[in-house]
């Protein structure tokens, strides 16, 4: 089984971050292999005998061959008994991918425009990361709070779509530890490609510091719990806190305290109830240049000492 | 401006005056006015591809500060509109209603389709729908990529519902030329033809006249539902009102997985012409070439779900899917094994047709294999929406299908026009193209497998170099059809006249005058053998 693993050095996979990983790698080496003698088969016969049998003089006479029963069976149960066996591999491969181990770590993914959601079973929340310990079964229960979006770790493997209304799951055990790339693969809009998060595989006693700290969190003074949840509700993917350029929403920078030109013409105080009306409800008015529609409201999803937080937030952007 | 009636020898020149186009049930002029419509199409769509890749050309280095395209938006709105563009406007009209119009009465020695009028209709269809598709990108445009998953594209703020609509009535088109081809094949072959006696080309086409015909209307009623659903919020596909988004996908890919044979099927119809034709010699397997295209079409319903390997569907539904997929690849197999056979003491000449063919037979191989890696279940969920997807399809559809269609325009260049085109350019032309090809989209599989998700405007530095040659990649294509349109201006304006049968081929429509007549033959064509008798 050699050369499985040639093929696969040559196969640009990511490195392998779980066992399914390798097992999946080598069904694609196998497919890799299969597939270039096929190729060559097919297009070094073609070549060979376009060039074998050129056109020499305007006349020549062909062979009348309509056709060859034996050899046309050949050719069409060989290719389906390798699809079959390839069938037959990827379903082996596949049941394991689906059937969800029991007594996983549980941690909870919403994937909404435009970042990761990830929280855990003590309440922890953070966004765009997600930390699990190694060697460890874990399992992503997966939901959506707008659109489709897909969660994919290219070195593990694995995909599956997020969606609202409903949860999906997906599984996996990290054997490497190391950061691996986490995209969105289902196309989301705007900043769909700006949808990267980080998945952190770590040791089991950093997990759980990890954990612990988070639960600290909660002590946090007001205006740096409004911080915290100014990136885990997702709101730095669309406004800017450090400098006055637009992204897809109004720069927050420095505005506390003056005044906001709308779409209609009018100005509003940027003060405490302007922040919160625009956190509840963001299209009642809308900054001029920028387009109706575009924020989610967060009616309902924050509590009262939440958005103090947030709004505490906002009017110390300095 | 009625009927000038001095009537010329052929059909261009039958009757003047751009009325008398426009009001034409001639198959031929019709077919003439596709071919400049579909081709206008595919000049927007392509200046498209090139700004995609340019965008593509370097990653950006924050969000929003775009390179050549304003910003993301602007780039998911030009992704969606070249999709759009190339898929509903000009590969699956592509082959069927340029080349087929034209060529399947000719090639079955009929005066014209069964129903003239309503082949005229479909042309008007098509270009209401066009023209409305094109229209949205004056108002909000859209961008919710070609195939308008929900819930993202009820709730974007652009103009879907009239895109939706755009495409429903190019649906129309289409299923009113199945019926005008299924029909005609039935009906108005000349005395003599058997079915088994029909050109390749012709099967292939009565195989997509089925499809055309079964799988169009349930992309018509999925996206009335979903432009009802826009506009009254009754809740079919949005989870908000207790819809199912995922059920979109299902009636979506029911068609548009068809669809994917309509697109394919003629093509590989022609590629059968080209081989016979340019080795003078009989095809291997008649019987089994034109069953295998039925066979695609048949099972081609089936497979859908390949598409939904991580949607959430079932375990036991992926695997069925994965399963009946793997069916589909046996047929497509036989076809490129039958074309090999072909060669095998044939008499080849590499004129440029022939080398649209084998350049189709290159691509359509590993766009093939790849396909059945995606079947594979595993394999697809890491490959899945990512750019593995993206070089396979175009390898299908563009190294597939439009390598087929640029070899048809070759080959029946000299009928459609009189005129015989510059075999040196066109050589040129063709090998700037399939070079080109190759260097956009090969990187592109390596960029899949190392996990680079389709429909991003932006991407992490890993992935710069690959980008970087696949864009190069796509100015070669340009030189290439840059290359070609001179071949063809400058063949219709100064090419030799050509003869009856330049090719020496053996089908109907080589034994009229190129150009043909207004009404095809002088004497009506009795056929007494199969179409492919070289001896
Ligand atoms: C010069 C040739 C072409 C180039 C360089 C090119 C390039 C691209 C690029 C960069 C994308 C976006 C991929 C993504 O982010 O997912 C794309 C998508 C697409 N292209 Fe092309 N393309 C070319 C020709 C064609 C042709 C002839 C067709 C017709 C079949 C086609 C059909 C599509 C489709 C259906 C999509 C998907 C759009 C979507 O994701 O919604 N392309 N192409
Ligand atoms: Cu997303």
């Amino acid at each position: 089984m050699m050369w499985f693993n040639i093929a696969k050095a040559q196969s640009f996979m990511p490195t392998q971050g779980t066992e399914i990983a390798k097992q999946v790698d080598n069904l694609y080496g196998f497919l890799l292999v299969t597939s270039l003698i096929a190729c060559v088969l097919v297009i070094g016969g073609m070549i060979y005998f376009v060039w074998k049998y050129r056109r020499k003089s305007p006349n020549d006479k062909t062979a009348y061959i309509s056709h060859n029963t034996a050899l046309e069976f050949l050719w069409s149960f060989i290719p389906l008994v390798i699809f079959l066996a390839v069938f037959g591999w990827g379903w082996y491969i596949y049941h394991q991918m689906r059937a969800m181990p029991e007594n996983a770590l549980e941690i909870n993914v919403i994937g909404k425009q435009w970042a990761w959601e990830v929280e855990y079973k003590n309440g922890y929340k953070t966004v765009n990361e997600v930390v699990v310990p190694i060697n460890q079964d874990v399992k992503i229960l997966l939901t959506a709070a707008d659109v489709l979006h897909s969660f994919y770790v290219p070195s593990f493997r694995i995909k599956q779509d997020a969606i609202p209304g409903r949860y999906t799951a997906l599984w996996f055990k990290a054997d490497k530890l190391g950061e691996f790339h986490l995209f969105c693969t289902e196309y989301c809009g705007t900043s769909h490609s700006g949808m990267i998060g980080k998945l952190r595989v770590v040791s089991r006693e950093d997990f759980d510091k990890y954990l612990e700290q988070g639960q600290e969190e909660r002590f946090l003074p007001l205006a740096e719990k409004g911080k915290k949840l100014f990136a885990v509700k997702a709101c730095a993917s669309c406004h800017a806190v450090d400098h006055p350029g637009a992204m897809v929403g109004p720069s927050l920078f420095q505005k506390f305290g003056h005044e906001e030109v709308m779409d209609d013409g009018t100005k509003i105080m940027f003060d405490e109830n302007y922040i919160r009306e625009s956190i509840l409800e963001p299209n009642k008015h809308i900054v001029k240049g920028f387009p109706k529609g575009v924020m989610p409201t967060f009616q309902g999803q924050l509590n009262e000492n939440e958005l103090s937080a947030l709004v505490e937030y906002v009017k110390n952007l300095k | 401006m009625a009927n000038t009636k001095a009537h010329g020898d052929n059909y261009i020149n039958f009757e003047k005056g751009i009325w008398s186009w426009l009001t034409t049930v001639d198959h031929k002029r019709i077919g003439l006015m596709y071919f400049i419509t579909v081709m206008f199409f595919f000049l927007i769509g392509g200046i498209m591809a090139l700004l995609l890749r340019l965008e593509l050309f370097a990653p950006n280095a924050a969000p929003n500060v775009g390179q050549i395209l304003a910003n993301g938006d602007v780039y998911n709105q030009v992704m969606t509109y070249h999709g759009a563009i190339m898929v509903f406007m000009v590969i699956v009209p592509g082959i069927p209603a340029i080349l087929g119009n034209f060529f399947l009465p000719l090639q079955i020695g009929a005066k014209d389709v069964a129903f003239p009028r309503i082949n005229l209709l479909s042309w008007y269809c098509f270009m209401a729908g066009a023209i409305l598709a094109i229209a949205t990108f004056f108002t909000t445009k859209i961008d919710t990529g070609w195939t308008f998953y929900t819930p993202y594209s009820i709730r974007t703020g652009t103009a879907t519902a009239m895109m939706v609509l755009a495409a429903f009535i190019m649906g129309m088109s289409s299923i009113l030329t199945g019926l005008n081809f299924i029909v005609t094949v039935h009906k108005l072959r000349a005395p003599g033809m058997t079915m088994h006696r029909m050109p390749l080309f012709i099967w292939s086409l009565y195989a997509t006249a089925i499809l055309q015909m079964l799988a169009t209307p349930v992309l018509g009623i999925t996206l009335l539902l979903l432009a009802v659903e826009r506009f009254l919020g009754i809740g079919i596909f949005d989870p908000k009102l207790g819809g199912d988004p995922v059920l979109f996908q299902h009636f979506f890919w029911f068609y548009s997985h068809p669809a994917v044979y309509i697109m394919i099927i003629p093509a590989m119809g022609i590629i059968s012409e080209l081989i016979t034709t340019f080795s003078k010699k009989v095809i291997f397997g008649y019987t089994a070439i034109a069953y295998s295209s039925l066979g695609i079409a048949a099972v081609s319903f089936f497979v859908w779900g390949h598409h939904m390997f991580v949607s959430g569907q079932s375990e036991t539904t992926g695997i069925v899917f994965s399963f009946l997929t793997m069916l589909v690849g046996v047929p497509t197999a036989i076809k490129m094994f039958n074309w090999v056979a072909t060669f095998y003491k044939g008499s080849v000449e590499f004129r440029s047709p022939m080398l649209y063919a084998l350049g189709f037979m290159f691509l359509f191989a590993i766009g093939g294999v790849t396909g059945v890696m995606l079947a594979t279940l595993p394999i697809d969920v890491h490959f899945h929406d990512t750019y593995f997807v993206v070089a396979h399809f175009h390898y299908v559809m563009v190294g597939g299908t439009l390598m087929a269609l640029m070899g048809g325009y070759y080959y029946w260049f000299p009928k459609m026009f009189g005129k015989m085109y510059n075999e040196t350019t066109a050589r040129i032309s063709f090998v700037f193209i399939f070079i080109g090809f190759n260097v956009t989209f090969f990187p592109q599989f390596i960029l899949g497998a190392m996990g680079m998700p389709r429909r991003y405007f932006d991407y992490i530095p890993a992935y710069e170099n690959l980008n970087k040659i696949s864009t190069v990649g796509s100015w070669l294509i340009l030189i290439g059809f840059l290359v070609g349109l001179y071949t063809i201006v400058q063949g219709l304006m100064k090419g030799e006249k050509a003869p009856m049968n330049p090719w020496g081929s053996k089908t109907l429509e080589w034994q009229t005058s190129s150009p043909p007549p207004h009404d095809n033959f002088s004497v009506e064509p009795v056929v007494t053998a199969g179409p492919y008798e070289y001896r």
